[in-house]
């Protein structure tokens, strides 16, 4: 059976992850409701304000089923925005921000930087290969607990940012810094909808 | 006019390319951006779940209001406003001004809105956006327009609508006609498409692409009098892939409550009930100008070309 993704439909590029989905072989759908989410097999948390969507998923009743489904094992994929709110802890976020959890790791909000700091580079991805990486006001794993498995860091060796965390992954939740969905390369969508079929 | 970043770039990196700046955007869609004049109501902006501000020297209801010349804002006032939010902050530059652009970029702005609510500093030519790192958005009332923006590295399009006037009519026009342009050019052949680009006056590839994809190679967000829930929910059922609203947040009875309501509607733009209940017990909406009571001179819309 063709396993259905939702992709958080509050704010953000939400678009580019339902092509992404879809051109990986499976189905895709938009969630902004609680009984929309009962219905997926998996969630990917796009890329966004995190501020925002935090706010709007206590809004509009998402945060506890959510939390709840991540907890019982749903296979969760976060790009950028999305690993922010999986993550267990976050730095320089607002103090009212709410944390979706699925990921034991500290994460630093627009590490990187400002917007005329964002930047694309190559870079390799365990499970996946070389990927172009497009890092957008970009956050980064600071801290990762024993069960997280670190799949990418940023390359070089003069670059200040160098060996900084930007993609893991702990069961069934995958979260990267970057955006694979603007790139048009599917090869991440489809690593995440190999998860889901397994899980 | 160089505008690249002081920061040295480690080998392997690319600052500033289209699909860092083009990506900013996407990531801003389904949101809302408030213009704000002072950290304040910066605050108050992200408080209410705004995506972005847009910093400016006076919103566009006082500049009617009180004329002489529109500029950049001041730099202390930006920089308060970066300090007071940790949400991206925007700001606006006078349409061909290059400099006011560069200060914007030095400061550390994310997004320059080269906008025609600012007095025009150029009447031939709009900002050389390649040159910079720092992406730009700007107005566009028809296909032509947003696609001669794109040609000239504009990496966000918003619709100019009539800015200031609490009126929606022309965000409405102008949405109407962008999307209505993409639709015929859908249905031309490639010959065809070469007469297409002469009429729109932008280049055939842009044209080609825009027909091909059926939307705009950027992100499409709608402006301009929009003032209510509503308002946003309309913009967003005409094509519109997020909103900027001015003066209606600010000039309001409410501003933290009709700011939250507007970024519900934005959000729930299909749900009529959602927008209902987000609709409920805001107070006073900003006071409206009806559009033909505008004299020629106050049309922002028609400054840029």
């Amino acid at each position: 059976m063709v396993p259905t993704i939702g992709v958080l439909a509050l704010q953000g590029d939400v678009r580019e992850h339902l092509a992404a989905l879809s051109a990986a072989g499976v189905g895709a759908v938009p969630v902004r409701r609680p009984a929309e989410l009962a219905a997926v097999d998996g969630i990917v948390l796009p890329g966004g304000e995190s501020t925002t969507i935090s706010k709007l998923l206590g809004i509009f009743e998402l945060l506890d089923p959510l939390r709840a489904r991540i907890a019982d094992g749903l296979p969760a994929y976060g790009s950028c925005a999305g690993m922010i709110l999986l993550a267990g802890e976050v730095l320089d976020g607002r103090p009212d921000q709410e944390q979706l959890g699925g990921l034991d790791v500290v994460v630093r909000r627009n590490a990187f930087g400002r917007q005329v700091d964002s930047f694309e580079t190559d870079l390799d991805m365990t499970g996946v290969g070389s990927v172009r990486a497009v890092f957008i006001r970009a956050p980064w794993v600071e801290k990762t607990g024993a069960d997280v498995e670190v799949l990418a860091t940023v390359p070089g060796d003069a670059a200040q940012a160098a060996g900084r965390v930007v993609a893991v992954r702990q069961g069934n939740v995958l979260a990267t810094s970057f955006h694979p969905e603007i790139t048009g390369d599917l090869r991440v969508h489809a690593y995440f909808a190999d998860l889901v079929r397994s899980a | 006019m160089s505008a690249s970043s002081s920061e040295q770039v480690p080998a392997g990196q690319e600052l500033g390319t289209a699909r860092v700046k083009r990506g900013m955007a996407e990531m801003l869609k389904g949101g809302v951006i408030m213009d704000v004049v002072t950290p304040e109501q910066a605050k108050i902006a992200e408080d209410a779940g705004a995506v972005a501000v847009m910093a400016l020297e006076r919103v566009p209801a006082d500049i009617r209001a009180q004329g002489g010349v529109a500029r950049m804002s001041d730099p202390d006032m930006i920089q308060g406003i970066i300090e007071a939010v940790s949400i991206p902050v925007m700001a606006k530059a006078r349409i061909g001004h290059f400099v006011e652009a560069q200060v914007l970029q030095s400061l550390g702005v994310d997004y320059v809105d080269e906008s025609e609510v600012l007095t025009p500093a150029d009447e031939a030519h709009h900002i050389d956006k390649w040159a910079f790192t720092v992406p730009f958005v700007c107005g566009a009332t028809n296909l032509g327009e947003a696609l001669r923006r794109i040609s000239e590295g504009a990496a966000m399009i918003r619709s100019k609508g009539e800015a200031g006037t609490g009126n929606v009519v022309e965000a409405t026009r102008h949405m109407r006609a962008m999307r209505s342009e993409i639709k015929r050019l859908g249905t031309l052949d490639e010959a065809e498409l070469f007469i297409a680009a002469k009429e729109l006056r932008a280049p055939v590839q842009l044209v080609a692409e825009v027909a091909a994809a059926g939307k705009l190679p950027v992100t499409l967000f709608t402006a301009g009098g929009i003032a209510t829930p509503a308002d946003a929910a309309m913009m967003m059922q005409l094509g519109a892939e997020g909103v900027f609203v001015g003066s209606g947040i600010f000039k309001s009875g409410d501003p933290a409550q009709r700011a939250a309501a507007i970024v519900k509607a934005t959000t729930m733009f299909d749900d009529a009930d959602v927008i209902a209940k987000v609709s409920r017990g805001l107070g006073e909406a900003m006071v409206g100008i009806d559009i033909p009571d505008l004299p020629d001179a106050q049309r922002y819309a028609q400054r840029g070309w």
